[in-house]
């Protein structure tokens, strides 16, 4: 039997209240069980850079796994001036960026991401 | 108080000298087969007559940090010494199986998998050791990728200078204008490491990053 595709929401509040590392660590031990999370916000640079850390950590420790794809869409940043970019800056970091969806899935399942300012297209590998 | 100002200036003096004469730690990241080894060893071959490492076709030829030292750059009257730090290319997946299609044996693949993941995060490690770094990245590519974005995002963390190269451009798909456009606030200098087509620009602009170095240890 074809096995199906598991696609997870996780809101802004869910993750907010994790630490970093548990953030990254939830995240990856979710993508290992071949699930593609979106993610309402993104995560910071240096979450992103754990990410990737502890992801050739477990693709060393595993057999199937083999790593993954992540991407982000920030819709409303296309349309903006210079003083709302800046504004925006100020209210993401006070309050976390809710209007940014990140794309993260297991690189066994997705074979590529196309983005481009207004979408992301996801293109699946079907077993 | 006289006598603190005259040991401040003096202190200062010494401290400037010391600056410009030490070893700068001169980082290569980027993603995998962007060229990063091919304009080390360029550089190393232009200045010490020696190269770092080996360059191939096929992604994570390096899959360990490579460390050149005492590499005196005489440019233009300008001089410095630096420690050239070759980085493994950082990926987000590393699948054994993309190295079948360049002939290795599934043995040497997984093999070769295994390494690169070391390698990835040797990378990071490496990140905070930097004084400058040259990001390098494949002009024919899409430079906004997650990979380069978080390269590029940490240095800036970090508060660590950054040059941005767009390699490659002796290939007709090159694009430098696309680089320009993904990394605004950066020196962006589109080069062919292969060849050494405007490598002189790089020299450049490498010693005017060199000056913000300086003020940052001042």
């Amino acid at each position: 039997m074809a096995k199906g595709i598991k696609l997870q929401f996780i809101p802004h509040s869910q993750l907010s209240v994790m630490s970093p590392y548990k953030r990254v660590k939830f995240l990856l031990d979710n993508v290992a069980e071949d699930k593609i999370i979106i993610l309402q916000g993104t995560l910071s640079h240096e979450e992103k850079k754990d990410l990737i850390e502890e992801t050739m950590k477990k693709i060393k420790g595993s057999r199937g796994f083999r790593g993954i794809e992540i991407e982000t869409l920030n819709p409303k940043i296309v349309d903006m001036g210079l003083m709302m970019r800046l504004r925006k800056s100020i209210a993401d970091f006070l309050v976390g960026d809710r209007e940014v969806l990140t794309l993260i899935g297991p690189a066994t399942i997705i074979k590529e991401v196309k983005k481009d300012l207004k979408k992301l297209e996801l293109f699946l590998k079907l077993k | 108080m006289v006598i603190r100002i005259i040991t401040n200036f003096f202190k200062r003096i010494f401290n400037n000298i010391f600056s410009v004469q030490r070893e700068l730690k001169l980082g290569f990241y980027g993603p995998p087969n962007s060229g990063k080894t091919t304009l080390a060893n360029r550089i190393c071959k232009d200045w010490i007559g020696e190269e770092i490492g080996k360059a191939s076709r096929i992604p994570h030829e390096t899959r360990e940090v490579n460390v050149k030292e005492e590499v005196v750059i005489d440019y233009k009257g300008k001089r410095m010494t630096f420690k050239i730090v070759d980085t493994p290319g950082i990926a987000t997946k590393i699948d054994y199986e993309n190295f079948l299609r360049y002939g290795l044996s599934k043995k040497e693949a997984k093999k070769r998998a295994e390494e690169a993941t070391r390698g990835v995060i040797e990378s990071i490690k490496w990140l905070d050791d930097m004084d400058v770094v040259v990001v390098v990245l494949d002009a024919t590519e899409n430079p906004y990728t997650q990979v380069n974005i978080t390269i590029i995002g940490n240095l800036l963390a970090r508060k660590i200078p950054v040059i941005i190269v767009a390699n490659k451009i002796d290939l007709k798909k090159a694009n430098v204008k696309a680089i320009e456009a993904a990394f605004p606030e950066y020196e962006v200098v589109g080069l062919s490491a292969r060849y050494g087509k405007n490598i002189e620009e790089f020299y450049e602009t490498l010693f005017n990053t060199i000056k913000k170095v300086k003020r940052r240890r001042r």
